[in-house]
């Protein structure tokens, strides 16, 4: 299992999904539309790091993390 | 030095301790920046979430940019609620000289403001509302939203 948790003002549960790379996420979250915004304009962590492409294989204990537009300061 | 703190900061202690901490540092320059929250829009204040895993990683970065050039960074942020004309930041670059501390807490802040993770909220009407429109979308985003 995969883990996917939804940062700052993502109003959203972690889930837990049986996935082997960012292109079956891709496909399973855009289902959801209420995070259509959001997946326009996340960046995407795997492990605690961002990756800018899709092609990352994952393994069961993953953990993924959608970072919305950020502002600190 | 990375430092996170509940609530506002305490400006003069901070300041204080990072100056006391490299005293004897053999540094020339301590530039630091302190950001305050204003009185705008009708707010009472901010609130913040920080994502610490990511932040620590991001600034552990930029501290070895600094080391490369000599210098040292330090940074002190808030979680939670900070209120008007209090603190919730305070980064400082120290140097051997002047000019490398003042142009690396110029590239450094405006690093902090598009790729840190930490999300601001207003304080308005017993509310908590994200700041959306001051918010900065970090570089590689988006690519959960393309279409197979």
């Amino acid at each position: 299992m995969v883990r996917v948790e939804f940062l700052g003002p993502i109003q959203k549960d972690a889930l837990e999904v049986e996935i082997s790379n960012l292109n079956e996420l891709a496909a399973i979250l855009q289902e959801d539309k209420e995070l259509t915004e959001w997946l326009q304009n996340s960046a995407v962590a795997v492990n605690d790091t961002i990756v800018n492409s899709l092609d990352v294989a994952l393994k069961d204990g993953d953990k993924i993390s959608l970072l919305p537009p950020v502002c600190g300061g | 030095m990375l430092s996170l703190y509940d609530g506002a900061l305490d400006v003069p202690k901070i300041l204080k301790e990072w100056y006391e901490e490299e005293a004897q540092s053999n540094y020339g320059a301590y530039i630091p920046f302190v950001g305050t929250v204003r009185s705008e829009d009708g707010i009472d204040g901010l609130s913040f979430d920080i994502y610490e895993p990511i932040l620590e990683s991001w600034f552990d970065t930029w501290q070895q940019k600094a080391k490369e050039k000599g210098a040292i960074i330090k940074m002190a942020h808030s979680r939670g609620d900070v209120l008007l004309h209090e603190s919730s930041y305070i980064s400082a670059v120290f140097s051997p000289k002047r000019r490398v501390a003042l142009e690396f807490i110029d590239e450094f802040v405006e690093d902090f403001k598009a790729s840190a993770p930490i999300w601001k909220y207003d304080l308005k009407d017993g509310q908590r509302i994200y700041a959306k429109d001051r918010s900065t979308a970090i570089k590689g985003s988006g690519i959960l939203g393309a279409k197979q």
